[in-house]
């Protein structure tokens, strides 16, 4: 790479820095998983959902990694964690019910997938992308229903008998061992995610998404960089649709519908796209609304949650977490200037020798 | 390890929660209704909820000296959702029985549910004959496809039919449709052509122009209802009824929902189902008042019956039971009959699935509407995919 050629040693000082002082884990992160883990123990009857917004965090953190740092979009992100749900439930019906195993073998397959497709993605710009990634789904969908001997087709794949987690938690009726088998999935696989974006290899994404042509002239294996992290998406994507699968034991063939992909475009561009976070935020959003609208009136929450999302977008294109510590920052008197240093989003400052 | 105790510690707490919370019940019996009410299959949602809500009007809330609670929820028609609600229904709501179930996998998500937890599932609306099978606690109260397709075999052969075509929308239902007719029509004699078309972009232009090459006796269709109306009007257009081709199928192309809205391409359709908005009975035309008075005018579909005969069910089980548990409840709703607006029904002991009249109808019009007219009944129909089995 060209920054290497000449390196003085400042250069790498510093830019070892900086990638230090953005992996450090700040107290809002920290509080953030705690409250996470607190509703394990504090909010028994919801964990169903709990559950679900999980899984859907996940899910989103997956489309985050390639949309928000390397400038993929993608309307098919489904087929990934369509595929993952079947794996995971075939996998658990024909092999070992064993839910770590089934998990790795749903990542394993949806990467793949991920990597075999990723050379699709590379050719064209972004309407080119957005069709390759929409076929890709669409063919699976379809070949999901047509292998009906398989999947079980348009009725969904029946008798999924998952084993206890780790040998030790049964599955229950209340959903506490889901929802704790999926936050704890979650976190870890967030943990990993945070490391590759704060990376040298996540700053390189990130020079992608922002300008492919200047990355390529500064020595960035641009396609080598974009395959490798559209495959770690798969893998996440897989990973969450697998843990849909387990948790519900039930896999019917919505899980590779449009609507699957557009709900995880939805939920992240509430949340705030290029962080991490932004999708955990966003799934927690969208799935509350949802379920406090629809219980209100099960005909027209649409209207509502729809209402919503435009007076959202209106109110201010800036993230949801900037707009809450915005908030804090004025009750609490600090100036407007430390949101900007302490803002994630925060163009990477040139290096200068 | 700590993690551990705390999570044993939930769980117990839940547990008990859960079982104190049956005392409290014993005041309001609830029912959780689970339906599509929004996304594309959202008419069936709002014809059983209206259903279902015309029956607790006229019936009352208070059955054995309880109260009858409903919860509805809107699963987008979306099968693991369907199961979520379900599971929180049945935990947190303690729920009596579970209702609704606009499709197939809808239907089949929450089996294992109702197993695990003894909570009855009444089936209104999904039509694929296996269901019941899926728990011993399922019920339903809509029909079986084949259940409505044979008859149309054997009406088709009887007519002296010898050549039929059949299309079909490719997805499950399709597909049994397709089995059951060419299965019993074959039997009899009669050749059948398969064809399929695809559910999401359904173009009928080149199938219909097959048919017509294929000059068969009659087109059997199976379309899910909303297509029906774009499937009638390229029919048409593309002369198939003016080349004496008879336009066969079971009901749901002409949907009494849709039907009106159709216009004259769908006269003299002839359909076999269970329900016909102007089915001649005392019951049902005080069915379709009320629903119609209930609803803005909106007409009572086979779906709008399905909801009003599965809360029927309910109520009477309930009656029977006095509220001893789930267990009791479905054993109680074995074998009940009554008088439906579509006529004479009741529950097979064995199956649990209903045994109904199956009526041969005809587009017509009828004091200015588009009705499906009735003019050949089979009785005491009951799912004869099942029925094969057994013997």
């Amino acid at each position: 790479m060209m920054a290497n050629a000449s390196p003085s040693s400042l250069t790498v000082e510093k830019a070892a820095a900086l990638l230090g002082r953005r992996a450090r884990w700040r107290w809002a992160e920290v509080l953030f998983w705690v409250v996470a883990a607190a509703t394990l123990f504090l909010w028994p009857e919801r964990h169903l959902i709990l559950n679900e917004i999980a899984i859907i965090g996940l899910f989103a953190v997956s489309l985050d990694l390639i949309l928000g740092y390397a400038g993929i979009v993608s309307l098919g992100h489904a087929a990934f964690f369509g595929l993952g749900a079947y794996v995971a439930g075939l996998f658990a019906k024909h092999v070992t019910g064993d839910p770590l195993v089934g998990l790795a073998a749903a990542g394993l397959v949806a990467g793949i997938l991920g990597f075999a497709t990723s050379f699709l993605v590379l050719r064209g710009a972004d309407l080119t992308r957005l069709m390759v990634t929409l076929g890709v789904a669409l063919v699976l969908g379809e070949l999901a229903n047509q292998m009906s001997w398989l999947t079980g087709g348009a009725d969904g794949l029946q008798g999924i008998m998952m084993g206890p987690v780790l040998g030790l938690f049964e599955f229950d009726i209340f959903g506490t061992v889901a929802y704790a088998y999926s936050l704890s999935v979650l976190f870890g696989l967030f943990v990993v995610a945070r490391m590759i974006v704060n990376s040298p290899f996540g700053l390189s994404l990130r020079s992608i998404r922002d300008n492919p042509l200047r990355a390529r002239g500064i020595g960035i294996p641009v396609n080598r960089r974009l395959v490798a992290i559209y495959t770690v998406a798969a893998v996440y994507a897989g990973i969450a649709g697998g843990l849909l699968a387990q948790t519900t034991q039930f896999v019917s063939l919505d899980v590779l519908a449009f609507h699957r992909s557009a709900d995880v475009m939805l939920v992240l561009v509430i949340g705030g796209v290029g962080y991490l976070y932004g999708g955990l935020v966003g799934a927690v959003i969208f799935k509350v609304l949802q379920d406090v609208l629809s219980a209100m009136t099960p005909q027209y929450w649409q209207f509502w949650i729809g209402l919503i999302l435009v007076l959202l977008v209106l109110a201010g294109r800036e993230r949801m977490t900037d707009r809450i510590l915005g908030l804090w920052r004025r009750l609490t008197g600090r100036s407007a200037k430390a949101v900007d240093a302490t803002r994630a989003s925060t163009p990477v400052p040139e290096v200068q020798p | 390890m700590l993690r551990r105790t705390f999570v044993g510690i939930v769980s117990a707490a839940a547990v008990t929660a859960a079982l104190g919370g049956t005392a409290l019940a014993q005041e309001a019996l609830k029912i959780g209704l689970i339906l599509p009410m929004t996304g594309p299959f959202a008419s069936t949602g709002r014809q059983i909820e209206a259903a279902v809500k015309l029956y607790m009007q006229q019936n009352g809330d208070t059955v054995a000296g309880k109260k009858i609670q409903l919860i509805v929820k809107d699963d987008t028609g979306v099968a693991d959702v369907t199961k979520r609600l379900a599971q929180e229904l049945i935990v947190n709501d303690k729920i009596a029985v579970m209702a609704g179930f606009g499709l197939t996998p809808l239907a089949l998500a929450p089996a294992p549910l109702a197993t695990q937890a003894k909570v009855p599932e009444v089936v209104m609306a999904a039509a694929t004959s296996t269901i019941t099978e899926a728990s011993p606690f399922i019920v339903r109260t809509s029909f079986t496809l084949p259940q409505a397709t044979v008859p149309m075999a054997e009406w088709a052969s009887k007519e002296g039919l010898k050549k039929v075509v059949t299309l079909v929308s490719d997805y499950g239902p399709g597909i049994d449709a397709e089995k059951a007719f060419t299965g019993a029509f074959t039997s009899k004699g009669g050749t059948v052509e398969n064809l399929r078309v695809p559910l999401a972009n359904p173009d009928f232009s080149p199938f219909l122009q097959k048919v017509a090459d294929a000059k068969p006796d009659a087109l059997f269709v199976f379309v899910p209802s909303g297509v029906g109306a774009q499937f009638m009007k390229q029919f048409v257009e593309r002369g198939l009824d003016k080349a004496g081709i008879k336009l066969i199928g079971p009901g749901d192309v002409t949907d009494d929902d849709i039907l009106n809205g159709m216009g004259d391409v769908a006269l003299g359709a002839i359909t076999t189902q269970h329900y016909s908005a102007s089915h001649d009975s005392p019951e049902n035309k005080a069915f379709v008042e009320a629903f119609k008075k209930a609803n803005g005018g909106m007409r009572p579909n086979f779906m709008a019956v399905g909801g009003y005969d599965g809360m029927h069910l309910i109520y009477e089980g309930l009656k029977k039971t006095n509220g001893a548990g789930g267990q009791a409840l479905i054993d109680a709703m074995k074998g009940l009959s009554w008088t439906s607006p579509r006529g004479p029904v009741s529950i097979d002991p064995q199956t649990r699935d209903i045994v109904q009249n199956i009526y041969v109808r005809k587009v017509e019009r009828k004091d200015g509407e588009l009705y499906n007219v009735e003019f050949a009944t089979i009785p005491n129909v009951k799912d004869p995919v099942k029925a094969a089995k057994a013997n």
